[in-house]
């Protein structure tokens, strides 16, 4: 491990990184996404076979348990834009964005203010 | 139900009830304490970290990667999240990513939250950065060191959140599969998860740690201990600047 950063320069570099290779992989990268059920929707569909299109399931499996998402019709739902698949980037970008605003946002004014906070004495 | 749709994380309808607002308990418990304790570590430069974490984590969740034919896996992000900035801003930020999928993206039920945040958030987390927080030691040896352990938190990560799912499945699942059944595929389909969630993990801690190792939680010597275990590799107070 290098010791040679300086502890003290402020990870601006850093975070404009951050937030541009989130943004990237919300807006791009997402749209290369290998478009089968996760790990979880597999289990859940195991047992079914999905007809029409996949809009409906046949057989027993825990998926046919499962409810329709009460905001199912919000205007971003299943990472769309108003039900267009190909604003997918549109609506990843929108997700980065509200997330780092409401966690940032959330962290930022929970964070303690104390004016003498110690500041290991760095004023020159 | 919508089949083939994008859809990550769990529906409402799949857990009962009763079992789902447990869950919802604890979930809103385990948040609401880790936010208790993450506010000591919160200052000028943690705060902004935690947030494009929380965005970093969000914008990777949206990446399915295969695992086998037909079948995807995707980050769950506690242990990176956690690596990089503690376990207790780590499970929030998790946390928050599932709230705005939730009700943002209709991805994971209303009801399903609490079971949700409960896997991801608060389990995969605390277990992700405990296999970390073992291995620290070797993680304080050098980026490859520490990339390796990246990767096998991850990887524990991911099995034991899945195993989450079981439990819940277990106390009060609405049916349409045997317990036994659940349970095998799901750490199997996890251990294969796992790898990438491991690999991602790893690429992610690895390149902060190149640009800025003091980043990096797991290396500060500041476990959630209130002893300060001496810090290692950070030169004395003063030389600098």
């Amino acid at each position: 491990m290098t010791t040679s950063a300086h502890p003290r320069r402020r990870p601006l570099l850093l975070f404009a990184g951050f937030g541009v290779v989130a943004l990237l992989i919300a807006g791009l990268l997402s749209y290369f996404a290998y478009p089968h059920p996760d790990g979880l929707d597999t289990v859940i569909l195991q047992g079914c076979t999905e007809v029409t299109g996949g809009e409906q399931l046949s057989g027993d499996c825990i998926a046919q348990r499962a409810d329709d998402h009460a905001l199912a019709d919000s205007p971003l739902a299943d990472y769309t834009v108003r039900g267009d698949e190909g604003l997918l980037g549109v609506s990843g970008v929108v997700g980065v964005l509200v997330t780092l605003v409401v966690a940032g946002g959330l962290f930022w004014l929970l964070r303690p203010r104390r004016a003498d906070r110690s500041r290991d004495g760095d004023t020159g | 139900m919508s089949g083939a749709s994008i859809a990550m994380h769990m529906s409402d309808g799949i857990v009962d009830a009763p079992t789902s607002a447990v869950f919802g308990l604890i979930a809103a418990g385990g948040l609401g304490y880790a936010l208790v304790r993450a506010r000591a570590q919160l200052d000028e430069r943690t705060a902004p970290m935690a947030g494009l974490v929380a965005a970093f984590v969000f914008a990777l969740q949206m990446i399915n990667f295969p695992i086998l034919p037909g079948v995807s896996g995707h980050l769950l992000g506690g242990a990176l999240a956690a690596i990089l900035v503690g376990p207790w801003l780590g499970s929030v930020c998790v946390g928050i990513v599932l709230i705005v999928q939730a009700l943002l993206f209709a991805d994971g039920g209303l009801t399903a939250l609490g079971t949700n945040i409960t896997n991801m958030a608060i389990i995969g987390t605390a277990v992700g950065f405990g296999v970390a927080l073992a291995l620290r030691p070797l993680a304080a040896r050098g980026r490859r060191w520490l990339v390796a352990v990246a990767f096998v938190s991850a990887f524990v990560n991911t099995v034991v959140a899945s195993l989450g799912f079981v439990l819940q499945y277990a106390i009060g699942g609405a049916g349409g599969a045997s317990l036994g059944a659940v349970a095998v595929s799901m750490v199997g389909l996890h251990a294969l998860i796992g790898i990438g969630e491991g690999i991602i993990t790893a690429l992610t801690v690895g390149a902060v740690a190149s640009a800025r190792p003091d980043l990096v939680y797991l290396l500060r010597g500041k476990a959630p201990r209130p002893r300060t275990a001496p810090a290692p590799q950070v030169s004395p107070e003063g030389s600098a600047s």
